[in-house]
């Protein structure tokens, strides 16, 4: 087991040896950099409610979100609909509350894929290095030379309309973000004497990947992740406003925005909820994201607050 | 410099190639075929072989590959299969509103991010600080969909300040093609001017603890010269490279600005070919909106060399 140890002039070792008190003392000096980070602690508040709200939607919505009370359409906000109904009287409030299990998986879902295939050739890319790195580094750059909301519109509009083809979408766009950050850190790492040392015990390459190298990238990894799920919600948010995102009666934050917008002037209710529910969010996940880079590499502070 | 550029160009056509292929390979992920798409269901077995045979879909694919790429070439980026017409054709007469709008929302976003940027590099921590970190932080979180109808909201309907959709030609009038811009440009230059404060603000700081601000300090310049004259073209470096990635997010973001402010603009154009499913232009406006986005970074790249002697030697 290898394990990354900041030393106080901000140089990193590498020990080879695991030992079990040092790494749980590692791990409560992050515990206690994150915890004094406001903004981290703000965004993992945010992410707890809206977990809250996911899991739970059943027992804290007053309404089943898809039931029409066909007579109370356009209710403005009231206390028997906290934030409104629309036009064929479904409550807004409920709505949003089950739309948070679109977002979060939309977002999770797409970025565990974009992880998945990033990493995948990123490490492969930097490992093996040569006309492997060019090519993949090459399709790489290709993806990132369109504009990623055109490329996730363009995808979309072929493969259709729906929910998974928005994650395939956003994940598929999301992809080069991974792959360049882990290249970068392997690069860096495969010349360390620990990767040498497992070579030279006879480790295969694969084991020295996952095992070796990967594990010392996670770090900004796990930040790209977090900031990535944010801009995840966001982009599917623009699809289904688009129409080309999760198809109706489903309780997404973008469609229902995007079928308010019809009724900006007689019910603007409609359209102002689901924008800050997508705000909000947004919001967690980015704040989570910058906490995380502060608290795993301190040496970034400065640059952001 | 020369031998930089050059490099540059080479390796934007063997992206280019790449770029292309996937275009290419997405098109054909269309569910049944473009000539089923384009028949409908008037569609007969006959009439389809036939119809394939005419557009060379019983061509292996690579030749297919080929033919495709050779029409881009000639410049003949799709036909739409609505109009008939060339999408490049439709795409030029739409072309100037998306400029138009493009260009207000850069120029918006620039006069928002460089006083508030710089202020806030200056005096870190200060209470311009303080507003420009939380304007960078909710600008980047918030939905410009959501922002562009809010501001649709309060401007146009219940202030009835502006008018809420519609482009007018600045030739035709050019007060009037300023008060329709000013909305939808508003809510793509925040868009731009979010992320860019925030690069600015770090690029400024960082420059400001450098030796040589201490020196033109100690040479007794006056602080504006220092400012201006020392710190702001150093930090300015570190907000062209990110230009060209913003540029890419602002050409998104003016296809959903388009669409609420019903802007007749080449997002809109893209919108409208994707639900009548003319695939035609719906390629058309990748291609041409992605090469576009290719040579803006190319630019930027080069710009970012002839500014920063240390690319073109590395």
């Amino acid at each position: 087991m290898n394990r990354e140890k900041a030393s106080p002039d901000g140089q990193r070792s590498y020990t080879i040896i695991p030992h079990p008190n040092e790494f749980l003392a590692s791990l409560k000096r992050l515990v206690k950099r994150f915890s004094r980070n406001r903004p981290a602690v703000t965004g993992s508040v945010i992410i707890g409610i809206l977990l809250f709200m996911a899991l739970f939607a059943p027992w804290i919505t007053p309404h089943p979100p898809n039931d029409q009370y066909s007579d109370q359409a356009l209710q403005p906000p009231s206390l028997q609909f906290f934030f409104g109904t629309d036009t064929i009287g479904r409550d807004i409030f409920s709505r949003l509350v089950f739309g948070t299990r679109i977002a979060l998986f939309v977002g999770l879902a797409s970025m565990l894929l974009a992880t998945g295939a990033g990493v995948l050739l990123g490490l492969v890319s930097g490992y093996y290095g040569g006309y492997i790195d060019t090519l993949i580094g090459r399709f790489l750059d290709a993806l990132l030379a369109f504009p990623a909301v055109l490329l996730a519109i363009f995808i979309v509009a072929v493969l259709g309309p729906s929910l998974v083809n928005a994650i395939i979408a956003v994940a598929i766009v999301y992809i080069p973000a991974f792959g360049r950050v882990t290249r970068a850190n392997v690069l860096s790492l495969k010349e360390k004497e620990f990767i040498e040392a497992a070579r030279a015990m006879g480790a295969h390459d694969w084991q020295i990947m996952l095992q070796h190298i990967l594990r010392n990238t996670l770090s900004p990894i796990i930040v790209q992740f977090s900031l990535g799920v944010g801009y995840a919600i966001l982009v599917e948010a623009g699809l289904s406003f688009l129409g080309l995102g999760v198809q109706p009666p489903a309780p997404s934050w973008g469609s229902m925005l995007g079928f308010g917008r019809n009724f900006m002037t007689q019910a603007p209710w409609l359209s102002t909820f689901p924008g800050l529910a997508i705000f909000v969010t947004v919001l967690g996940f980015n704040f989570l994201g910058d906490g995380l880079r502060e608290a795993l590499d301190p040496r970034l502070k400065e640059a952001y607050r | 410099m020369q031998r930089y550029i050059i490099r540059r160009f080479i390796e934007m056509v063997f992206v280019l190639f790449l770029v292309s292929v996937i275009v290419f390979t997405v098109l054909r992920l269309v569910p049944g075929d473009a000539a089923s798409v384009l028949m409908g269901i008037e569609a007969t077995d006959a009439g389809l072989a036939q119809l394939r045979h005419e557009m060379g879909l019983d061509q292996p694919i690579y030749v297919q590959y080929v033919f495709w790429v050779r029409e881009v070439l000639k410049g003949n980026f799709g036909i739409s299969w609505q109009s008939k017409r060339p999408a490049l054709f439709l795409i030029q007469r739409r072309f100037p509103a998306t400029v138009l709008l493009t260009l207000s929302a850069t120029l918006i976003g620039l006069l928002l991010t460089i006083p508030l940027g710089i202020l806030a590099g200056i005096r870190p921590f200060s209470a311009i600080d303080t507003f420009a970190t939380t304007f960078a932080l909710l600008g980047i979180a918030m939905p410009g969909f959501w922002l562009g109808l809010m501001l649709l909201l309060t401007f146009a309907v219940w202030l009835q300040w502006l008018p809420p959709s519609g482009y007018v030609p600045p030739q035709d009038n050019l007060g009037d093609a300023l008060r329709h811009v000013l909305l939808p440009a508003f809510t793509l230059g925040i868009g731009l001017a979010a992320p860019l404060t925030r690069f600015l603000r770090s690029g400024m700081l960082d420059v400001m603890n450098q030796d040589y601000i201490r020196t033109a300090r100690a040479k007794g310049l006056r602080t504006p010269t220092v400012i201006l004259g020392h710190a702001l073209k150093n930090a300015l470096l570190s907000v062209v490279t990110v230009m060209g990635l913003l540029f890419g997010s602002m050409l998104g973001g003016a296809i959903i600005t388009e669409s609420v402010f019903n802007w007749p603009g080449i997002g809109t154009l893209l919108l409208l070919a994707i639900q009548q499913r003319d695939y035609g232009v719906v390629q058309g406006v990748v291609l041409f909106v992605t090469l576009i986005f290719m040579i803006v970074n190319l630019g930027v790249d080069i710009l970012y060399a002839f500014l920063d002697p240390r690319i073109r030697f590395a």
